[in-house]
């Protein structure tokens, strides 16, 4: 059995298309068989809400009279700083960036309240946000001083260009040192006091193509609330990792670079967040239709949480001194039950990511496609796949001597 | 017996009076202090937790409003923005007295605000920041 892209958009088209979440799947193939559902079932939704620091979005804000030039000068959205190594007008801001004042962790732990994520948030809610900027001046570009409010509505493009989401598996933290840590993992609890992880598991675009046999360059995606695209592989991809023998990944592995117009995205799905003594982030909401071209690509799809495992590690001492010693394995399906087992003691377990609000994706996006208003599209490219080589290499220091 | 928690405000005049002491000797009620914040000159701030009969306990806030104490109810003052809660479970396992549970069926987190002690810690820790403190 195969079918194509288009068959599915014909059906789409039509209104006839069937589709399941990756959570609803299970039970069908279950019921029905590999065979029979593959010839049934259309497209497989998946998705993920979680915090995806390599997330931010550029803007073009228009030309002021006189005219400005804010690349190589400095630039500042609801005070926080925007890139502007770019053209006259165009900025780009990052999830994590932060007011110049925040204490940060001066006094640690900080709180973090406000950062770029919070900025994006605020622009799709349709707020209106300060633009201050300062410039060195040119003969073309006199002005040295801007100060404006701006809405996303009145600039000329407002993108949500995110470099790494949607981790196809992620690290299971713990603290084995005897006081509290404050990480991008949550705040972690002395001695084994508590675990926290962050992925929809069964429902998790990734780890449900893990061999990026559909998703590629191109593909039509949820993104914020609105519809993107999968852009590139996300940075730090990493193909070759272990996997368990359903081939989905022990530890995180492919990431996708995702792109859309942020002027159709909604504050619900991109959600400014604050990691306590870390840092600013942004939550995204992302669903990924899955086609189902053929059984081995419904087979994939059917992976349940008991069959995923992640890889433990002390974010105390091992994680930041970059020493690879996992401290054991768990499956998701033993995460969710909100207890696992480390060394010998149960140790409470949290999610990061919110599986309610994946569940939420899926639906939406299952939605979408069986009113006709979702049409898939073929990759332009595939993604670097497990036989590629393509490594997450760490950094070689290479001292500077004068 | 009644079991509960409640949050007393003192004006600026009571702050430095035995009130408290008061309050425990002569209405034979156990109590346990969940956070204090009083110093002379000030507002003062108490979440006090309270064990005893029934008819103690009643005498006991009627003396404390008597004596000038705002008093409110603990639940009043942890709230959960649901607007802003993605339910995401971070805050299951850090809060100290297991306020939060998650919903197996459904994966929400539910919060239980009889069960809050006010110390605060979700407040930080709650990554949208969808838990509030209001005193």
């Amino acid at each position: 059995m195969t079918k194509t892209i288009e068959e599915i958009n014909q059906k789409i088209k039509k209104g006839e298309a069937v589709v399941c979440t990756a959570e609803e799947i299970i039970g069908v193939v279950k019921e029905k068989g590999l065979n029979a559902a593959a010839k049934e079932v259309d497209v497989v939704t998946t998705g993920t809400f979680g915090p995806m620091c390599s997330s931010g979005a550029y803007f073009n804000i228009g030309h002021s009279k006189p005219r400005i030039k804010l690349g190589g000068g400095r630039s500042y959205l609801n005070d926080v700083p925007a890139y502007t190594g770019l053209a006259a007008v165009d900025l780009f801001l990052g999830a994590t960036a932060m007011p110049d004042d925040d204490p940060r962790n001066k006094v640690h732990p900080g709180e973090f309240n406000y950062g770029g994520g919070h900025v994006i948030e605020e622009l799709v809610a349709g707020k209106d946000v300060r633009l201050e900027a300062t410039a060195y001046g040119t003969d073309c570009y006199p002005r040295k001083k801007l100060e404006t409010w701006i809405n996303i509505k009145d600039l000329n493009e407002a993108v949500l260009f995110n470099i790494r989401n949607a981790y196809q598996n992620y690290n299971v933290a713990v603290n084995l040192s005897n006081k509290t840590i404050f990480t991008y993992m949550g705040t972690l609890k002395p001695n084994l006091g508590n675990a926290t992880y962050c992925s929809a598991g069964q429902l998790s675009p990734l780890l449900n193509d893990p061999y990026y046999k559909t998703i590629g360059i191109g593909t039509k995606i949820f993104l914020g609330g609105g519809v993107g695209y999968v852009a590139w592989q996300g940075t730090q991809f990493n193909p070759t990792v272990p996997r368990s023998e359903n081939g989905v990944p022990k530890g995180g592995a492919g990431t996708l670079a995702v792109i859309g117009d942020l002027k159709q995205m909604t504050p619900r799905w991109l959600v400014g967040t604050s990691m306590f003594g870390y840092g600013p982030t942004l939550t995204v909401g992302i669903g990924v239709p899955i086609p189902i071209l053929s059984e081995e690509v419904l087979q994939y799809t059917t992976v349940t949480d008991d069959q995923i495992i992640g890889t433990i590690h002390d974010y105390s001492d091992a994680y930041p001194n970059r020493r690879n010693e996992p401290v054991g394995e768990v499956t998701y399906a033993q995460l969710k039950s909100g207890k696992i087992t480390v060394q010998g003691k149960k140790v409470p377990a949290a999610s990061l990511s919110s599986y309610p609000r994946a569940v939420e994706i899926a639906n939406t996006l299952k939605n979408w496609i069986q009113t006709g208003k979702f049409e898939l599209t073929q990759p332009v490219a595939f993604l670097p796949g497990a036989e590629s080589g393509v490594t997450f290499k760490p950094l070689n220091e290479r001292p500077i001597t004068p | 017996m009644v079991d509960k928690k409640i949050v007393l405000h003192f004006p600026k005049r009571l702050v430095d009076r035995p009130i408290v002491s008061h309050l425990i000797k002569d209405h034979d009620l156990e109590f346990n202090i969940l956070k204090a914040s009083v110093t002379p000159d000030e507002e003062g701030l108490m979440v006090l937790e309270l064990k005893g009969k029934q008819e103690d306990y009643d005498k006991g806030v009627a003396y404390l409003k008597e004596a000038g104490v705002i008093i409110e109810s603990l639940s009043q003052n942890v709230i959960r923005n649901e607007e802003r809660c993605t339910h995401c479970g971070a805050c299951v396992t850090v809060c100290p007295a297991g306020a939060f549970e998650l919903d197996m069926s459904t994966r929400q987190t539910k919060f239980y605000d009889k069960k809050c002690i006010a110390c605060g810690i979700c407040i930080k820790t709650c990554p949208p920041r969808a838990m509030e403190l209001h005193f």
